[in-house]
This record gives C-alpha cells, sequence and structure tokens, in this order.
C-alpha cells in the first residue's frame, strides 16, 4: 500500500520554499501554529492547514561562527505567529538581541533558504 | 517506588586520560572494565549487566559484551549523550532491585583526541538547521550564552571565573589533562569561536575511558570496604535541537534535579560535592542556577570571586572538569568516578573535607537531555 498523502510536512514545506512562498503549519481546531513542520502539534492536534507566514520575528538568540576562513552569524528567530526557527541574518555580522527583523527567501546556495534582515525603521 | 540506597558503586577506574595514543577506544574501555572489576574483587564473568555508551559503537553493548567475552542477562545502551551514565545508574539499579542482575557494568570509552583531536559525534544533522551552517555543539552553546547575557547580564569575566576555578582544581589532580598557570587575562584573550565563546570557554578534547561497577547495596560490603550508595537520580528531556528548547536560559535540570533530591530524601545543603557536565564555561552557571544553588539570572556572580574554585563555598567540579581534568566526547561518567574517588577519601590533594553526598549532573546534546544523580557515603543513608 502507498502511504495515503502526496508529500510529508517537510517535502511540503521545501516545495513552498522552491515556489517562493514561506508556509507554516497551523492547527484549524487549536490555533497553535507549528514550526519545524511534522505530522501534530504538540496537544496531538493533527489537522494542520499551510499558511504564509507574515515574515515579521524578533531576534531570540545569536553567535556568529568564526573560522579562519570567514564567519556567518547563526540566529534564532520568534516569529510573529509564536514559533521560533533557526536562521541566519547575511546583511549583518550581528545583532541585538531582541531587534525586529523580517523574512526574505534567499536562493543562493543548493536549495532557498528563509533568512532574516533588520527590520526598516529598527537600527537596533 | 524509590531506588534510594538499592544499589552501590563497590568497583570504579579509569584509563588512558588524557592522551593514550595507539589504543583504540575500546581497548581503554576495555582496560577500565577490567581495572574496576578488580576493585570490586570480582571476576569478569561474575558482570551480568552491561551499560554502556559511546560515540564510536552503534551498538555499544555488543561491543562491549563480545570484546570482553561477557555472556550479560541485563544490557542498556541508551544514548542520552553525555548525560547517559547518570541515566544508567538509576537503570541498572532497578534491574538490579527487580533481581534481573546481580553485578552491573557502566563503562565508556573514546580516544578521539589521538583519533583526531576532534569531538567525534554520530550525531546526524537536523533537516531544518542544516541550511544555516551550525557548527554543533559550540554554536548551540553559544546561541545559550548570548541569550543569558541579554536577559541577566553575564558577562565573559563570569564565563572565565568558571574556566579559572576548573583550572585551579586541576592543578590540585595530577590525573587532569590541562594543569598549569592559568590567568584571567589569558582566558579573555582567548580566540573567539562562537560569539560569545572563545577556545577557552570549551572543554578539552582528550582519550579516557571509565567504568564503575555495581552491585544491591545489601551486599555492597563483601566488595568494597567503602560502597558509594545510589541515593536517588531523576531524568528530564524537552528538545532535541538547540531550536526546540523552550527557554535557553533554563535547562530540564529544573525537573531533574528536583525529582534526585526527592528520591534521595536530601536537601541542596546536605550536599558536599557538586559535580556539573561543563562542556562550556555556560552549562556550570546554567546548571547552578537550574539545580537552585542560586536563583535564575544569578549564576554568573554566583562564580565570581573563586566561589567554586578550590578553597571556596561550594566545591564543584573537584577533577578539573571538562574544561581541565578530562573530556573524551561524553563526560558524564567520570563525573560519577570523581564522586566515587571523593566519597571514597581517596581523591589526595584536592579530597574535600567529610565527602558524603555528591551531586553528579549529566548533559547530553544540545542542553537537551538532563540526568541528576545523587551518590553518599554509609553515614548518608
Amino acid at each position: 500500500m502507498t502511504h495515503a498523502d502526496t508529500k510529508g510536512p517537510q517535502a511540503t514545506y521545501e516545495d513552498f520554499l522552491a515556489q517562493g512562498k514561506f508556509m507554516i503549519q497551523r492547527a484549524k481546531s487549536t490555533g497553535e501554529y507549528v514550526f519545524y513542520p511534522r505530522v501534530t502539534t504538540a496537544t496531538g492536534a493533527t489537522d494542520l492547514e499551510w499558511v504564509e507566514s507574515g515574515g515579521g520575528g524578533t531576534l531570540y538568540a545569536i553567535t556568529v561562527n568564526r573560522t579562519r576562513s570567514g564567519s556567518s552569524n547563526v540566529a534564532l528567530v520568534d516569529l510573529d505567529e509564536g514559533v521560533r526557527m533557526m536562521s541566519t541574518l547575511p546583511g549583518v555580522e550581528t545583532a541585538e538581541i531582541g531587534s525586529r527583523l523580517t523574512a526574505r527567501i534567499e536562493n543562493e546556495g543548493e536549495t532557498p533558504r528563509v533568512v532574516f534582515d533588520l527590520a526598516k525603521g529598527d537600527s537596533a | 517506588m524509590s531506588m534510594r540506597g538499592k544499589s552501590a558503586i563497590v568497583g570504579m577506574a579509569t584509563a588512558g586520560i588524557g592522551e593514550a595514543p595507539g589504543y583504540s577506544a575500546m581497548e581503554l574501555l576495555g582496560q577500565a572494565a577490567v581495572a574496576a572489576v578488580a576493585d570490586a574483587g570480582l571476576k569478569l564473568q561474575d558482570v551480568d549487566a552491561v551499560f554502556a555508551a559511546t560515540s564510536s559503537h552503534a551498538f555499544p553493548t555488543m561491543s562491549v559484551v563480545e570484546y570482553l567475552g561477557l555472556k550479560p542477562k541485563f544490557f542498556d545502551g541508551t544514548n542520552v549523550g553525555g548525560s547517559s551514565f547518570e541515566l544508567h545508574l538509576l537503570q541498572a539499579t532497578m534491574a538490579l532491585d527487580a533481581g534481573l542482575c546481580d553485578v552491573a557494568l557502566v563503562c565508556y570509552g573514546s580516544n578521539q583526541r589521538t583519533a583526531g583531536g576532534r569531538l567525534v559525534s554520530m550525531s546526524e544533522p537536523q533537516w531544518h538547521e542544516t541550511p544555516y551552517n551550525p557548527r554543533h555543539p559550540i554554536t548551540a552553546y553559544g546561541l545559550a550564552a548570548s541569550r543569558h547575557m541579554h536577559q541577566y547580564g553575564t558577562t565573559r569575566e563570569q564565563l572565565a571565573d568558571v574556566a579559572l576555578a576548573a583550572r585551579g582544581w586541576a592543578n590540585l589532580n595530577p590525573e587532569a589533562f590541562a594543569r598549569g598557570p592559568l590567568t584571567k587575562d589569558d582566558l579573555l584573550s582567548s580566540r573567539m569561536i562562537s560569539d560569545p565563546l572563545t577556545k577557552a570557554d570549551c572543554c578539552l578534547v582528550t582519550d579516557g575511558a571509565a567504568a564503575v561497577i555495581l552491585t544491591r547495596a545489601d551486599r555492597a560490603k563483601d566488595h568494597h570496604a567503602k560502597p558509594v550508595y545510589f541515593m536517588g537520580a531523576g531524568a528530564a528531556n524537552y528538545h532535541r535541537s538547540i531550536v526546540a528548547m523552550p527557554d535557553l536560559t533554563t535547562t530540564a535540570a529544573v525537573d531533574s534535579g528536583p525529582r534526585a533530591f526527592e528520591m534521595a530524601g536530601v536537601q541542596r545543603s546536605d550536599l558536599d560535592l557538586v559535580m556539573l557536565y561543563d562542556a562550556f564555561t555556560i552549562n556550570t552557571i546554567l546548571f547552578l542556577e537550574d539545580l537552585g544553588f542560586c536563583p535564575k539570572g544569578e549564576g554568573g556572580r554566583f562564580v565570581e570571586d573563586g566561589r567554586i574554585a578550590p578553597g571556596g563555598e561550594l566545591a564543584v567540579n573537584t577533577n578539573g572538569g571538562g574544561l581541565s581534568c578530562v573530556h573524551p566526547g561524553m563526560y558524564g561518567l567520570f563525573l560519577i568516578a570523581e564522586a566515587v574517588e571523593q566519597i571514597r577519601g581517596t581523591a589526595g590533594e584536592r579530597q574535600v573535607d567529610d565527602c558524603n553526598l555528591a551531586l553528579c549532573h549529566g548533559n547530553g546534546g544540545t542542553l537537551s537531555s538532563q540526568c541528576t544523580a545523587i551518590l553518599g557515603s554509609e553515614a548518608a543513608l
């Protein structure tokens, strides 16, 4: 027997990204948002639908990985929807925790990824 | 059902702490196991339960059993990273108490320093993190430290105090790998690796093996004049990836600690020794807070002025810790080895006076699995 649905949450998320959409999951019954995409919420709700993220977020934590060949930051971002994701702020070396951020999809690597820029008007 | 006082460590040994060129991980583990069995006055064939986790064996109990020629009737290779061995003490105690076995071997071995000098990990990449190239574990601990500093004003100087205290203890331990003078300036000028953590905030990369033998408490004195009793243990785990940690300033030790204290029937103030898994300097601060030695956010200030260094108010990581003694990838069993040494009263120059009760707090993954075990002397029972 073949597994019923077309694709699992991870592949579906990645397909959306390839189409230029930053989609996250929300449970219809409880309103809970989920990220990273999975098959259930922590309360057990499985009626998950895909909704486009508003793209707004706040910097929760940040580190700069420094190597002899260069450095890049790794950030944890709290989306306004209430979920946290790992990402990076490619435009800056680092930023102050609490900074307001805006998501965009970057297509420079092998696969598209969601990255963040400092929100306009927030120079923190 | 409480497991308090149901088992005791009657044999303990380490092997190859520091550098052990020419030895494989299993050879070092084997040496520690053989010596621990001898320390308990037993024969290898008496071991009928094996508890093991390593970074280099997919099926560690099978590998140990085969290498030592054992035929155990109970085994558990639960791998929760560096915290595995604190959990194994609880699992072994339950198996002994249930009569499933009589002599339990808990063991670990690694040659990660001479094998490559880098942290060996069987950890698989997390797909939602991979696009951002984290270099775990340090990226995760750097993130946690960044948040703690932001939220509570913890400083790099306070992180350096943790490393300074560890070196102070290591200088009293002839077995410690990193010994010698170290100043706060040395620490603060160390190379930045993952902001705000420098090389000096990271544990060592060493070789090393350790093993302990447990029996039921009622026969412990047949095997060792000073059994080290299992008083209690507790575990807690909320996440795997750092991104899923609910609050980067608070670990699951806030739950594992009280579970262990409750089972042991002791208070924090009863402890003579506190062994905390210091893979990075921020760990010591987090665990001092989460286990209740100071309020949340005060860990940085708590470690100032040598409070956890030799001669300080609280004896923490008296072997020199993962920072200055030994860290072969999974450090948890070395916390237990030091507690045994201290409770037996055989810790030499670094001996804590009247050490009857010790806490060993293991950490696994990226501040993920938290397992707390409390060990005690006969007087503590």
